[in-house]
């Protein structure tokens, strides 16, 4: 696996307690595109907010990045994809979670993503998706009031 | 550098400046750079770094006459499906008055992937034409004189390979590799710094460039085969002056690497161009150019020892800034990118990529980049810049803000680290990059920076903006198409260039072009290509930073 596992930030959020762990979430970059400058920053910003955040790197297939989020055991994953092969990459991630038996991981879509596609990620389980402009403050309300904290 | 005494009456402003209300903004550069209320004389540097256009150091640009004599060259890029669908786009931009022809490859073209392979899945044509092998190059050129027209091909990690698709196709179609013109990417230290589109370990892929760059010397004397790119690393969210010096030391490791090898520095240095970003910041971007023109110069002369001027020029293209595009309200990018066109004009630029308004929610359609296009027609011959020459020459601020972005540490602590190859090894522009876009978007996210449209101003985001749909069966088409050429090929002469390549890429004193020449005439694929030098040099993995 070639997952870089980072050190998270000491500080805790509001939404973790003293008895639930902190918030898991994987920043996945699915594809073939270079385009990182916002993968990195939502994992940098979601670090700062207390989260653990597993960066995955660049040019992950869709088995990688299921690989990494069963191994890391996580609560969230963020895709971001800038190369337009959204709707074929979201759907096989989709897939083999399902194939694994994994249904208690909230997925996030974030890249250049037309409106119809939208809809469609989201009747296949995306809980949401996020097109540019978004704030990073936006991602980590959700991320922190979706996830259900484990223990 | 000689500074002069404040104009008279300078005190006195000064006074009533301070007493007048002053707007509660940052007032500094998109780059964090504080701006000063006023900029007079006594910011001007002497004149003679200054200049005059088409003399050391070229502050005012790189020729005599500048767009006097000829405008810039509007170059737009483009690519999408197969070579059959861009074939259709090129002829269409060459009909529209377009100069020149600009590839853009899709990613699994980029990555040295067949549209074959299971890690193409879904990107074949998607963000720009696939390409797979010499048919293909054939097929986009198409009814196209490539000893005519001039063909930018954006492309790195594997560029060598399709160079030589590109001059093999050239010469099937009866034009010899000595009268091709046109510029090819190339600009492998940058891929590993910013746009991430790599195939092997950094030292085998500035190896595979060399190789390219000393074969292009002998035999291609109107090709460029190098664009150094700092467009990329400004898109990634570095600073202007981070995108200025990252690129310059790209730019100084390959003349390095070129007289290492003993060619004379005046023998390719007319040869390398450069390509940069243009953001929306104006002066900041004026300033970068002028900047970054006067260090080539002063470099290449002083330092590299170049006699012939023609080696001091930096010619340059500019895109406008596919990052300061925004999802919302679309319309409002045409203004983005005409401001961002106008300052590559005003900074000087030899030819001009303006992005279309519908690009942060996907590839453009012809309608958008038609107005794209007519951007640049309309600065070029309604606006009356280009009738005289350098207009901003002189002016207190550019001038002060062209010997600020001058003067940026960035070079000293790059030596430091013990130049640019092992500064990328060591991360250190990676992550100086990922610190100043964190900070940008903080910046935006807390509204400190107003964007128009996404943090202000956000009503009237309602209407629809058509959008291109690339059609999902071309992904089969080309694959149909590389398939067909695999079965009638034949194989003998496929295995006989690659078993020569793998040979010559473990001898690190052999020029693998003449192989790869080869390759294509066999109509080798690229992905059977760029595997058989996996398996001598391995492939790369980055550590990534954040």
């Amino acid at each position: 696996m070639g997952a870089e596992i980072t050190a998270a930030s000491s500080r805790s959020t509001s939404a973790t307690s003293a008895t639930a762990r902190r918030i898991r979430i994987v920043v996945a970059k699915p594809g073939l595109d270079g385009h990182d400058r916002g993968a990195k920053i939502i994992a940098r910003a979601l670090r700062d907010a207390g989260m653990e955040v597993i960066y995955t790197g660049l040019h992950q297939t869709p088995e990688q990045i299921v690989e990494t989020l069963i191994q890391e055991d996580a609560d969230a994953v963020g895709l971001s994809i800038l190369s337009g092969a959204h709707m074929t990459l979201v759907p096989r991630i989709i897939d083999l979670l399902k194939g694994q038996g994994v249904d208690n991981v909230l997925i996030t879509v974030g890249g250049t993503i037309p409106q119809d596609d939208i809809a469609a990620l989201e009747r296949l389980g995306v809980a949401k998706v996020y097109t540019p402009g978004t704030t990073t403050q936006e991602i980590i309300d959700f991320i922190e009031s979706a996830v259900i904290p484990r223990a | 550098m000689l500074l002069r005494q404040p104009p008279a009456g300078e005190k006195e402003w000064r006074g009533a400046y301070k007493v007048s209300p002053e707007r509660d903004a940052s007032f500094t550069t998109l780059s964090g750079e504080p701006v000063k209320a006023l900029y007079t004389e006594a910011d001007l540097a002497d004149a003679e770094r200054i200049g005059l256009p088409g003399a050391y150091p070229f502050t005012r640009g790189v020729y005599p006459s500048m767009y006097r004599g000829r405008l810039w060259t509007m170059r737009q890029f483009a690519g999408f499906g197969t070579a059959e669908e861009t074939n259709e786009r090129f002829r269409y931009l060459l009909d529209h008055g377009q100069t020149g022809l600009s590839t853009a490859f899709d990613m699994p073209s980029l990555m040295g992937h067949d549209s074959d392979s299971p890690r193409s899945l879904g990107e074949v044509g998607r963000e720009g034409v696939a390409i797979d092998m010499l048919d293909d190059m054939e097929t986009l050129f198409q009814g196209i004189d490539l000893g005519e027209v001039s063909v930018s091909m954006t492309i790195n990690a594997p560029a060598a390979i399709m160079l030589a698709y590109y001059v093999v196709a050239a010469e099937r179609s009866g034009v010899p590799a000595d009268r091709l013109g046109g510029t090819i990417q190339a600009d492998i230290l940058k891929e590993y710094i910013a746009q991430k589109e790599w195939c092997f370990p950094i030292d085998p892929a500035m190896r595979l460039l060399g190789d390219m760059i000393e074969w292009c010397s002998s035999q291609m004397p109107r090709w460029h085969p190098v664009s150094i790119s700092g467009y990329h690393i400004r898109e990634a969210g570095s600073t202007a002056a981070q995108e200025l010096a990252f690129t310059l030391k790209d730019g100084f490791t390959y003349v390095e690497q070129a007289l290492e090898r003993g060619l004379d520095v005046d023998d390719f240095a007319p040869r390398l161009s450069f390509f940069f970003n243009a953001q929306i910041d104006f002066f900041e971007e004026i300033a970068k150019y002028r900047a970054a023109r006067r260090i080539w110069a002063r470099e290449l002369k002083e330092t590299y020892g170049a006699k012939d001027p023609k080696s001091w020029l930096m010619r340059f293209h500019t895109q406008t800034a596919g990052v300061s595009l925004t999802a919302q309200q679309p319309l409002n990018n045409i203004t983005r990118t005409a401001i961002e066109a106008l300052a590559g004009v005003l900074g000087g630029t030899q030819s001009l990529h303006t992005n279309s308004y519908d690009e942060a929610l996907a590839l453009p359609t012809e309608d958008a980049v038609r107005i794209a296009l007519r951007t640049q027609q309309i600065i070029a011959h309604e606006t009356g810049v280009a009738n005289t020459i350098d207009p901003l020459g002189g002016s207190y601020f550019v001038e002060a803000l062209t010997d600020e972005i001058e003067a940026h540490a960035y070079f000293a602590k790059i030596d430091e680290l013990g130049g640019m190859v092992q500064a990328v090894k060591q991360a250190y522009p990676q992550r100086e990059i990922a610190d100043a876009s964190y900070q940008l978007q903080q910046e935006i996210d807390s509204g400190r920076r107003l964007v128009v449209g996404v943090n202000s101003y956000t009503e009237g985001d309602g209407d629809e903006t058509p959008l291109l749909h690339i059609d999902p069966a071309l992904e089969q088409k080309q694959i149909d198409r590389l398939r067909a050429v695999r079965a009638r090929r034949d194989s003998g002469p496929v295995e006989a260039s690659l078993s020569a390549l793998k040979a010559a890429a473990a001898e690190p004193r052999l020029n693998l072009m003449p192989h790869l020449l080869d390759a294509a005439r066999a109509h080798t694929s690229e992905g059977e290509v760029v595997q058989a030098l996996q398996t001598v040099w391995g492939d790369y993995r980055e550590t990534p930073v954040f």
